[in-house]
């Protein structure tokens, strides 16, 4: 059973933590000498300075929400702080079906991200050392080095398999769901042929839909995820359900196998799943990376107002690193307010599903 | 509340995702419906022949003696339903709680099911051909005449992805069972009652309960369902239709498109006929693939659109409890209103009247707070090529369309029941010969008239059972 009885006290200190942070880094992307060129130009048409009028976390209520629109097409540079001009720079995108994708440029978020999620995995499932298997999209996204640099934090070599959604949404657009099955075959043979191939691969990143079609290809082959070597897997990218967390733990995978679900993408980075604990009911409970970035389950009609605990609201994500200032913008998610948990003693969020409002417009699970 | 379990190899599963299925009129919550996900059905049809292995250590003459139970078990019962139980009333009352069919509808569907049931044994006999049914169960066997058959299953299961507001397309599948094919039922959101209670009166008259699986879902366990097994029967629209086009594994039913053809050899007499025609369009709420939705005919067509229109267009919703209630609800939001746009639509082309109009005191379109209706209603289309001349919607409507006889093979399309009314036999060798009609009744038979003794948009037996040579003795020297 958790110990919550210093819980309070810690929930304080990150508060306090997160205002200074909020302060630091406002002052950073603010500054002529440091700021990127949008904020600096975003900043004349406010009504405030956030120089001198942004003090706390709460103060980012000041600011219009973030439109994610302005993140569609170049020039890109527009986005880096002068302080890191010249660095070796990324750029991730997402979405990208149709139009011009969204980008988010990165100099070092990724594996700073990365590195704080690796601290929060158990060693005797993720083993130091042991080898990964990347299952899912790369391409201009993040996952694949992120994942990458995940494995080589903790000592091991990633082997990749691609997986194209953009291609995926084309093909269940024009209802060739037949090239859908092959594609999805062709992608599970080559994990497959890596996991066979002798690299003493024992964690994975994958997402739901790939594991599941993974998991059950090893069943056909009479083998089991465990069997193929694999001890720890964390799971995210697309839905990740209550129920299928159930399903995945009690008929996929078996007890030995641990799953930890995910829930990030390329603005905020990655949340973490509350541990696993038999009283959740497999309840899953996302908490944001803070104080880098910070996740509230606001009020439908109010972004400005956190709901109770318990209560449902819109994800609302704010994300303060050196390379990214986003304060404050509405996700395509809703949720529940959760609680504060020891060993991330901020709020959380749990059953997040695609917003109500625009659930029924959105191709959803195509990996 | 009535809560209800997904049903994995007749074991029950209480998910964590549960739907309500409410009451259209009141929005009252009348249950709580568990819902699979993909992967536990993905999980489970990997056992799928194991049904259909139990079904097969089950004499189909004991299995003809079963589904007579079950018809009993079905009308007369008190059957466990979830965690609670549900009398033949409470069926019929929930039922038309839930999809908007009048509950005398929904009584007389009741009824449709326990007959199939019932006369199984005469229904695969027709079906078959009088096949000795016992070559199902071991693949090959001789008949009467000495000649060696063999049958292969398709499939240990049979797929099926039903809809949520006609419950009588149930009767379709209740021949599987006896000819030891498992079942996997996806009900309809709105209406999980028949598969529930048609599985609980099956197992309790002796099926195993391992042979039938029954997922609640979203979309996307309809998906896997249709992929994973290896035949699927499934209703939709005519988008769904298209989209199965070609494909064996799926036998797709939507909208039938039926139709009455009055032959020039008797359309002076239409008058004699004027019941069968009401009786077509109207019966069962006009809500069924083998309700006409067109009556065509070389001449006299003002004056049958305006008799048929006399008749039904003052027609208007009652209590669902009105043993006579003539109409379903829309119960899906803005499915009535969108149907009554398109037909508004089609009735500024040229040619294309409403008759219904003149005799009907208010609008087509019924909008209340929690459901929809649509009026009965009956168009004139003076010529084939009006959009309205072809259509079919989930109400008493058809076209009555004015048409050379000689032209009408050419202009009708596809036809799931097509009523002939004509005694010329070069026409009737024509009719016969085309291939856009599905179920033929050549003279004055209602085409929501069925007969269970013949096929119903194909062979059920030809779809699950492949015919095949089978040897087990060296043929004679010729």
């Amino acid at each position: 059973m958790t110990d919550n009885s210093n819980l309070d006290e810690l929930v304080k200190q990150n508060q306090e933590a997160l205002d200074a942070h909020t302060r630091e880094h406002v002052q950073w992307h603010f500054n002529p000498e440091t700021g990127s060129p949008y904020w600096l130009e975003k900043a004349k048409s406010f009504d405030f300075d956030p120089l001198t009028d942004v003090n706390c976390f709460e103060d980012l209520n000041k600011f219009p929400l973030f439109e994610d629109d302005e993140l569609r097409g170049g020039p890109v540079d527009r986005w880096i702080p002068k302080a890191l001009r010249g660095k070796p720079t990324y750029v991730f995108e997402t979405g990208g079906t149709t139009g011009i994708p969204k980008s988010r440029v990165v100099i070092d978020d990724f594996r700073i991200d990365y590195e704080n999620f690796s601290d929060t995995l158990p060693d005797e499932s993720f083993p130091k050392g042991a080898n990964w298997l990347m299952l899912g999209p790369s391409g201009p996204r993040r996952l694949r080095l992120a994942v990458e640099h995940l494995a080589q934090y903790r000592g091991g070599i990633s082997f990749c398999v691609d997986l194209d959604p953009r291609w995926v949404v084309k093909l269940i657009k024009k209802g060739k769901i037949d090239e859908v099955k092959e594609y999805s075959a062709h992608v599970i043979d080559q994990a497959m042929t890596i996991l066979s191939a002798g690299h003493e691969i024992k964690c994975m990143f994958t997402t739901p839909k790939l594991l599941e079609a993974l998991a059950m290809r090893l069943m056909d082959e009479g083998s089991s995820i465990e069997e193929a070597g694999i001890k720890g897997i964390f799971c995210g990218g697309t839905e990740f359900t209550q129920q299928w967390y159930r399903f995945a733990r009690e008929e996929l995978l078996g007890e030995n196998v641990y799953i930890t679900p995910t829930y990030g993408n390329t603005l905020m980075g990655l949340a973490c799943g509350r541990p696993f604990d038999p009283a959740d009911n497999y309840k899953i409970t996302y908490y944001a990376p803070q104080p880098r970035a910070v996740i509230r389950v606001v009020d439908f009609d109010d972004h400005t107002k956190v709901v109770g605990y318990g209560e449902t609201g819109r994800v609302k994500l704010f994300t303060m690193t050196k390379e990214l200032f986003i304060p404050g913008f509405l996700e395509r998610d809703e949720g529940e307010r959760e609680v504060p948990h020891m060993k991330y003693p901020w709020d959380g969020v749990s059953g997040v599903r695609p917003f109500h409002e625009i659930a029924a417009s959105t191709t959803v699970g195509v990996y | 509340m009535l809560e209800i379990p997904v049903i994995r190899w007749g074991k029950p599963y209480e998910s964590f995702d549960q739907q309500e299925v409410v009451h259209f009129e009141t929005g009252e919550p009348l249950a709580k419906v568990h819902q699979a996900n993909a992967g536990l059905v993905k999980m489970d049809m990997r056992k799928a022949q194991r049904a259909r292995d139990l079904l097969r250590e089950i004499p189909i003459s004991k299995l003809l003696e079963i589904c007579k139970k079950a018809a009993d078990l079905y009308m007369t019962a008190e059957l466990p339903l979830g965690n609670g139980t549900q009398t033949p009333e409470e069926f019929c009352r929930i039922q038309s709680a839930s999809t908007g069919m009048p509950e005398w509808m929904c009584a007389g569907n009741m009824k449709k099911v326990a007959f199939v049931l019932e006369n199984m044994e005469s229904i695969l006999d027709a079906l078959t051909r009088g096949l000795p049914l016992d070559i199902l169960t071991k693949g090959y066997g001789k008949e009467e005449r000495g000649v060696m058959m063999s049958y292969q299953a398709h499939s240990p299961v049979l797929g099926l992805v039903l809809p949520s507001n006609s419950p009588g397309v149930h009767t379709l599948w209740m021949p599987i069972l006896p000819m030891q094919i498992g079942l996997v039922l996806k009900p309809g959101s709105s209406e999980p009652w028949t598969p529930y209670r048609m599985t609980e009166a099956f197992c309790q008259a002796g099926i195993p309960r391992e042979c039938i699986s029954v997922y609640p879902g979203p979309h996307d366990v309809g998906s896997t369902v249709t992929e994973l097994c290896g035949r699927v029967m499934l209703f939709g629209g005519q988008q769904t239709i298209d989209k199965y086009k070609g494909n064996p594994n799926v036998q797709a039913h939507g909208p039938g498109f039926s139709k009455i053809l009055i032959g020039d050899d008797v359309v002076d007499q239409w008058e004699d006929h004027l019941d069968l025609l009401v009786d077509s369009i109207y019966q069962n709420g006009g809500r069924s693939c083998i309700n006409a939705s067109g009556v065509w005919a070389s001449r006299h067509t003002e004056a049958i659109a305006d008799a048929i229109a006399k008749r039904i267009g003052p027609v208007g919703p009652t209590s669902m409890t009105d043993p006579e209630a003539p109409l379903a609800a829309f119960t899906m939001t803005g499915a009535a209103k969108a149907m009554n746009g398109q037909i508004e639509e089609g009735l500024k082309e040229s040619g294309v009247t409403e008759v219904t109009a003149k005799y009907r005191d208010g609008e087509r379109l019924i909008e209340l707070e929690r459901c929809d209706y649509l009026r009965p209603t009956i168009v004139h289309c003076a010529n084939t090529d009006a959009t309205l001349a072809n259509t079919e919607y989930m109400f008493p409507m058809a076209s009555v369309v004015q048409c050379e006889q000689k032209d009408m093979l050419k202009k009708i399309g596809p036809t799931l029941v097509c009523t002939a009314i004509t005694k010329d036999e070069a026409w009737s060798q024509q009719l016969l010969d085309a291939t856009q009609i599905d179920r033929l009744n050549i003279g004055p038979i209602k085409t929501n008239a069925l007969n269970w003794l013949q096929p119903h948009e194909g062979n059920i037996v030809e779809f699950l059972y492949r015919a095949r040579a089978f040897q087990n003795e060296a043929p004679a020297a010729h």
